[in-house]
């Protein structure tokens, strides 16, 4: 294993900020002329254009779901927000085509060392486009396609157009609507069948533009017996004003796919991450959504899998930290559509001051199906006398010989266990430290080892102070 | 509101329905001498209801409800309530032996009463109707009468009941007393497109014990009726109460049952509801727990089958710390029913060290039959225990094997299992002659 955690990431290092010059800007406010305009600058074909405009017409039409989410979510002025901003249109093929501002950045993030290090390719977002884009050779060779939204629609709309905005409808919710009139940036994925990438693909995302949201868009296509793992992980700078990001991704399993999808995120306090994550699992696919939710100001989030193929399976591991003025509003959805389908949940949350984490969860099974499985288990820690948790799981079960069962708890932090530690000459910091390493251990070893590595600090660093 | 209507859903037409004002004044002149402060609450209370919407489908307290039209002009209010067979009524309501009192009522209006003993009553116990006691103990019902509804969501329905609601039961118990032998009440639905309001009221003061059992029932299978009941219980500073609900209107009565507790210190609570009856019946159960060491358990059993739908709301907010409350609500689902659970533990950022369990079982014993689970949490302090669990599944194929070996029909081995299922709540149930009871009428509802 690597001796050095390759990636560095702590809120030290994403807490900067340069002064990028951008050669295309939307402006300030959303209307048909900004979605016009992003289409024009990325020179896409009319049905993308019109795409576009009937997601913006019912973005306006769609209230916000404020009748079971948070009011918080009205203090988002979509007047204030930036849609669109790019250095450049056409995403770099080679390190050194890359502008030597944004290398900079990127130096402090820590991505060519991953490139040389081992990872399969990169796609990392510098604001909305694709700044820098490279594949190892073999990847390609087997006809791998990995590359940015915009060029994925533009030269492969043959696969590309087929799922896009096939698993997450427009119309599905407003962040939805929204990401597809203004998205831009983001990472189209084929695996080819049969094709085993054994090493994760990786996007960076960063916010780096003041009150601009950020709308990436991902579309990943495992094809028949393939397999694949993607990697994301944010960091975004400290901003006055509040910031919003709103992502789309859909996954889509062919039979017998296994795919993985990992987030770390580590947005600033002042974001709102609103995003729809959701896969399709045909025959005897899996899809196993890993995620880990730190940071932001609120994050609204449920990945969800449809099992649509018998014997389909969904996973969805989720890892939560709410801290002072945060609210972790995540969980997971899993639609069940087909007989023998199962599917496992497991969620922990730490609410750490006036932290705030939520569980929202979704179970379906409708009445034609057969022999179909649920677990679902949610663990909530609290850290202080002020933090506070939510769970709200939906379930809905009929049919012949499905079982579904679902448990919670919440907890604190045992005084027997930090008095042991303290016995051993920790102090209580640490001794809570540890202990709530020890809460969420068995969900972090799922991770790939650098992530659970750089996981483990940033609790470290979310956790000083906390008590004491 | 988007079921359309069947020709035996047909506006009444030989008087007025429950929604006109007409109904109103008609029921509130049946009230001669109901003191002013209850004129004006229900004056106030008929507004309010006029003025709330009924329940919407993206209404989140009635998800996975069915949107239904209750269609509440085709009932009426009782009129003169006299009934036609008081003596049969009153021979059909023998529930148990060994009871302290007992109030019999036939669509809103009492019919029969076995007041308690001398003795009881000397210690202060106060157990009247509701007609009697609003000018009697005008004081005690101005402090506790509505002043805590469950407000989970048939906040609509908690008006109408106010402004409606003719009569019921006062059981007040004095500081210090208590009673032995538990006091029943009984209800029947009788005459076809009548509206039901019952409403029972249960006050025990500091140290006071009392066990409490209702039971709900049309007396015949043909009536169509509408019920909107309350039950409210107020435990005072360590007392006991018991209360248990049986819910058995006929097949084509919809109702709408809204529970109440309020535990203070020490107090402990327990509550029992058995459904098996009404086509549709939403039952709303929020405790509060407002003292510390004060114990509070939520059970109930629910049978539905064929059309049924029934729509179970809890809440139990911990309000003050070292306490506790245990939920157990399990359902048993036959044919193309279907069963909503929805629950929630609240627990308020003061109520430290508080336990609180929350589990549904649903038994899904027909392919169409649906469970929905919404088991929430909202914990807003940090030293506390709290779960909640909800599984739904079929029964163990192993147990029905193991039966069905020894020659039992499978029929048969079903009930048994099912009967097995239920007697972890049943068995909570101290007071044999209840516990007996519950039997019977689950056993009674398995074997149709």
């Amino acid at each position: 294993m690597q001796s050095q955690p390759t990636l560095e990431i702590d809120r030290d290092k994403g807490d900067f900020h340069y002064d990028t010059k951008y050669e295309y800007d939307a402006g300030v406010g959303l209307s048909e002329a900004t979605v016009n305009y992003i289409s024009s600058v990325k020179g896409e074909p009319e049905w993308l254009h019109e795409f576009r405009l009937k997601a913006l017409d019912i973005f306006n039409r769609k209230p916000m779901p404020t009748h079971w989410a948070t009011k918080d979510l009205e203090n988002i002025h979509f007047d204030k927000i930036r849609y669109y901003l790019a250095s450049g249109q056409r995403p770099s093929r080679t390190w050194e085509e890359v502008p030597d501002d944004i290398k900079e950045t990127f130096e402090r993030l820590g991505v060519p060392e991953q490139e040389r290090k081992f990872l399969a390719g990169v796609e990392a977002q510098f604001d909305s486009e694709a700044a820098y884009s490279n594949m190892k050779e073999e990847l390609s060779k087997e006809g791998v396609i990995f590359v940015g939204s915009t060029e994925g629609l533009k030269e492969h709309p043959e696969i590309f157009r087929k799922w896009f905005g096939k698993v997450i409808p427009i119309g599905d919710n407003k962040f939805s609507a929204l990401n597809s009139a203004v998205f831009s940036g983001g990472s189209f994925i084929y695996v080819p069948p049969g094709v085993k990438v054994k090493q994760p693909l990786q996007a960076y995302f960063r916010n780096n533009a003041e009150n601009f949201g950020q709308f990436e868009r991902t579309l990943i296509i495992a094809d028949e017996g393939s397999e694949v793992t993607y990697m994301e992980g944010c960091t975004a700078p400290k901003f006055e004003s509040t910031t919003l990001h709103s992502a789309v991704v859909e996954l889509i399993a062919m039979p017998g796919a296994r795919m993985q999808y990992i987030t770390v995120q580590n947005w600033s306090n002042n974001v709102f991450n609103l995003v729809t994550k959701r896969g399709m699992a045909m025959e005897d696919a899996t899809i196993k959504w890993i995620d880990c939710n730190i940071g932001s100001r609120l994050t609204m989030k449920y990945p969800a899998v449809i099992l649509r193929g018998k014997r389909a399976r969904g996973e969805v591991l989720s890892i939560a930290l709410a801290n002072d003025g945060q609210h972790q509003d995540t969980g997971a959805k899993m639609i069940h559509a087909a007989d023998e389908t199962t599917s496992n949940i497991v969620a922990k949350s730490i609410s750490v001051g006036k932290g705030r984490s939520t569980y929202r969860g979704l179970v379906h099974i409708p009445r034609h199906l057969k022999n179909c499985r649920n677990n679902t288990e949610c663990d909530a820690l609290l850290i202080n006398s002020n933090s506070r948790t939510d769970t709200y799981p939906a379930i809905s079960v009929r049919g012949d010989g499905n079982s579904v069962q679902h448990e919670a708890s919440v907890s604190k932090v045992s005084e027997d266990q930090i008095f042991y530690m303290r016995q051993r000459g920790l102090n209580e910091g640490e001794a809570m430290s540890l202990a709530v390493n020890g809460f969420v251990n068995d969900l972090i070893r799922e991770f790939p080892m650098e992530y659970s590595v750089e996981l483990k600090r940033l609790i470290e660093i979310e956790m000083e102070g906390s008590v004491g | 509101m988007l079921e359309t209507k069947t020709p035996d859903q047909k506006e009444r037409t030989d008087r007025a329905g429950l929604l006109s004002q007409e109904t109103f004044e008609a029921h509130l002149a049946s009230l001669p001498s109901a003191p002013s402060w209850l004129v004006d609450l229900k004056r106030a209370a008929w507004e309010k209801f006029a003025a709330l919407p009924f329940p919407g489908r993206r209404d989140e307290q009635w998800r996975y409800a069915r949107p239904r039209d209750f269609s509440l002009n085709q009932f009426g209010l009782s009129g003169d309530g006299a009934t036609e067979d008081a003596a049969t009524l009153i021979r059909d309501s023998h529930y148990i032996k060994n009871f302290s009192g007992e109030q019999i009522f036939s669509d809103n209006h009492l019919i029969w009463e076995d007041p308690l003993s001398a003795d009881l009553r000397d210690k202060g116990v106060i157990f009247l109707p509701l007609a009697d006691a609003w000018n009697k103990h005008g004081n005690i019902l101005q402090e506790y009468f509505l002043c805590r509804t469950p407000a989970l969501g048939a906040q609509k329905f908690e008006e109408l009941h106010a402004a409606m609601v003719a009569n019921g039961t006062l059981l007040y118990v004095p500081r210090g007393v208590e009673i032995e032998a538990p006091i029943i009440i009984r209800h029947w639905a009788c005459r076809n497109r009548t509206a039901l309001f019952p409403h029972t009221l249960v006050i025990a003061e500091d140290n006071a014990r009392v066990d409490v059992a209702e039971v709900f029932e049309s007396h015949s299978e043909y009536g169509k009726n509408f019920v909107c009941g309350m039950a409210s219980i107020f435990a005072g500073s360590g007392s006991q109460v018991f209360y248990q609900g049986v819910q058995g209107w006929n097949l084509k009565t919809t109702s709408i049952h809204l529970n109440s507790v309020t535990a203070e210190r020490d107090a402990n609570v327990k509550t029992i509801l058995l459904n098996v009856g009404s086509s549709y019946c939403r039952n709303e159960q929020h405790t509060r727990i407002m003292g510390p060491g004060s114990e509070v358990t939520n059970l109930a059993l629910s049978t539905p089958a064929g059309e049924q739908e029934y729509d179970l709301r809890t809440l139990q907010t911990h309000s003050a710390p070292h306490t506790r409350s245990t939920l157990l609500y399990k359902n048993a689902l036959f044919g193309d029913s279907r069963a909503t659970f929805s629950g929630l533990i609240k627990v308020e950022a003061q109520a430290q060290q508080t336990d609180a369990y929350q589990t549904v079982r649903n038994l899904l014993l027909d392919a169409n039959a649906q469970a929905n689970s919404l088991p929430g949490l909202e914990i807003l302090a940090n030293d506390v225990k709290c779960s909640h669990g909800a599984t739904t599944g079929m029964l163990d194929e192993e147990q029905l094997f193991y039966l069905r070996a020894r020659g039992v029909t499978e029929p048969a081995a079903q009930r048994l299992l099912v009967f097995g299922f239920f007697e972890e709540v049943i068995g909570n149930i101290v007071n044999e002659e209840l516990r007996d009871n519950l039997r019977r009428l689950v056993h009674r509802k398995l074997q149709s």
